[in-house]
């Protein structure tokens, strides 16, 4: 239960410490808040020979407006603070509601946001978050700055498309059309441990209130944040009446989600939650959405 | 081994200087560099909570970082919430309450609890119990510790 040795950097700006990933590269790994990845050096399941520590830079820590109505926020900030954020309260909801269910406070405290995207666990809930906000990525290299789609940067079990030397910088969460809502819902075995399964709603209406878009996207449900694209799609243009939203439900439990068996839950029981989680998310979020249309 | 790096840190409003490899974790620093039992080493990955300390002035688990990421910021461990002859109203309520049989978690609750009542001057139960989700106990089953956190605002309040 000790981590094995490793050389270990303390970059006080963003450029130093890409220089240190595009020098060291493979043998190298990025330490955010350190929550998920010291528990593994812990176990031995991660044995980085080197640490690129990013916790001095505090350029990566900020909540800032975006032009578009949404939020920048900084990879490094923690996780306590996007849960405090009056600007995030105002202007992703969605986000501020979901912070209280990662992990424990002590967690909270020095998990950061960038930290939690770029380990990529299917459990995490602001890796499901970010693909139902349409959130995007700004990750930096020496060589410049691309930006990725959540969808597109999330590949599988613990692996996003980061190239060795790239770090995750900032990432923009759009504001939410009008006539939208959202719900978060999951079950866990204890309040706070990792979600058996867990769904992010995000809907928006049309004129008559019915389901213009919406997207469901389940964590704890495969290899990585897993999109109820069918359920989704037998919605479009429906009215968000019981029988309609149970009907996704049992679309989304039976072809969109692809859990799996462990000493925590079989993938029967998993499949039952998708099913329940989904229709009271989508309740949820059609309140929601119709008390923003008033 | 690798390299040792120098670290210096407050702890308990102690400045402390030590030469440390960067894979020591914080927890192990603080009982076997700085001979700070209070602090105690529960599970190592994030789960029990045992390990708790205040970063400046905040709760986490010292399991979960490296003493060299302390370098410059201020701890505070169990040690340094009383003394044996004013112990903290938090740690006097545990006793009166029996919020503790073995003692192995408690620093760990007491340190994820001063801040919280610093916060949370007379919280309910649910607030209580939303606090203390991030520790585990194996002995009380947590209610004697809800009544000593109760015990405690009161006194506070007084």
């Amino acid at each position: 239960m000790k981590p094995p040795p490793f050389e270990y950097y303390a970059p006080t700006t963003l450029d130093e410490a890409l220089a240190l990933m595009a020098e060291h590269g493979y043998d190298a790994k990025a330490l955010a808040g350190g929550q998920s990845l010291i528990p593994m050096m812990n176990f031995r399941l991660a044995q980085p020979e080197i640490l690129v520590d990013l916790n001095n830079i505090a350029d990566l820590s900020y909540i800032r407006p975006s032009d578009d109505g949404g939020v920048l926020i900084g990879a490094m900030t923690r996780h306590k603070t996007v849960g405090h954020s009056p600007l995030i309260a105002e202007r992703a909801p969605l986000l501020h509601e979901t912070m209280p269910n990662i992990a424990t406070e002590q967690i909270r405290n020095r998990g950061t946001f960038g930290g939690s995207l770029a380990h990529a666990d299917p459990s995490a809930e602001l890796v499901a978050v970010s693909v139902a906000l349409d959130a995007r990525l700004r990750i930096c290299s020496q060589e410049g700055e691309r930006w990725v789609p959540a969808k597109e940067f999330f590949v599988s079990l613990f692996t996003t498309i980061l190239e060795p030397e790239e770090l995750v910088v900032e990432i923009a969460v759009p504001p939410m059309p009008e006539r939208s809502g959202w719900s978060l819902k999951e079950v866990a075995r204890r309040p706070h441990d990792f979600a058996l399964t867990g769904v992010v709603a995000v809907l928006t209406l049309d004129d008559e209130n019915h389901c213009q878009q919406v997207k469901l996207v389940y964590l704890s449900a495969g290899d990585g944040p897993v999109e109820g694209i069918q359920a989704a799609a037998s919605l479009q243009g429906q009215p968000l009446t019981a029988e309609n939203i149970q009907a996704a439900a049992e679309i989304a439990a039976s072809e969109d989600v692809d859990p799996s068996s462990d000493i925590h839950a079989t993938a029967e029981y998993r499949r039952h939650l998708a099913k329940v989680l989904t229709r009271q998310t989508l309740e949820e979020a059609y309140e929601r959405a119709i008390s923003n249309t008033q | 081994m690798s390299d040792l790096c120098n670290v210096t840190v407050t702890v308990n409003g102690n400045r402390y200087e030590r030469d440390v490899e960067p894979r020591l974790l914080l927890s192990d620093f603080l009982r076997h560099e700085l001979g700070l039992l209070g602090t105690h080493v529960g599970c190592e990955h994030g789960v029990c909570g045992a390990c708790t300390v205040l970063f400046d002035g905040e709760p986490v688990r010292s399991c979960l970082m490296f003493a060299v990421q302390a370098q410059g910021h201020e701890i505070t461990t169990v040690e340094g919430l009383g003394t044996m002859e004013a112990l903290h109203p938090l740690q006097e309520a545990f006793w009166e309450a029996h919020a503790l049989q073995c003692g192995f978690c408690t620093p760990g609750f007491l340190t994820t609890l001063v801040p919280f009542l610093e916060e949370h001057p007379d919280p309910d139960d649910d607030e209580i119990r939303e606090a203390i989700s991030g520790n585990l106990c194996r002995c009380t089953g947590y209610q004697h510790i809800v009544d000593a956190v109760k015990l405690a605002a009161e006194k506070m309040r007084a």
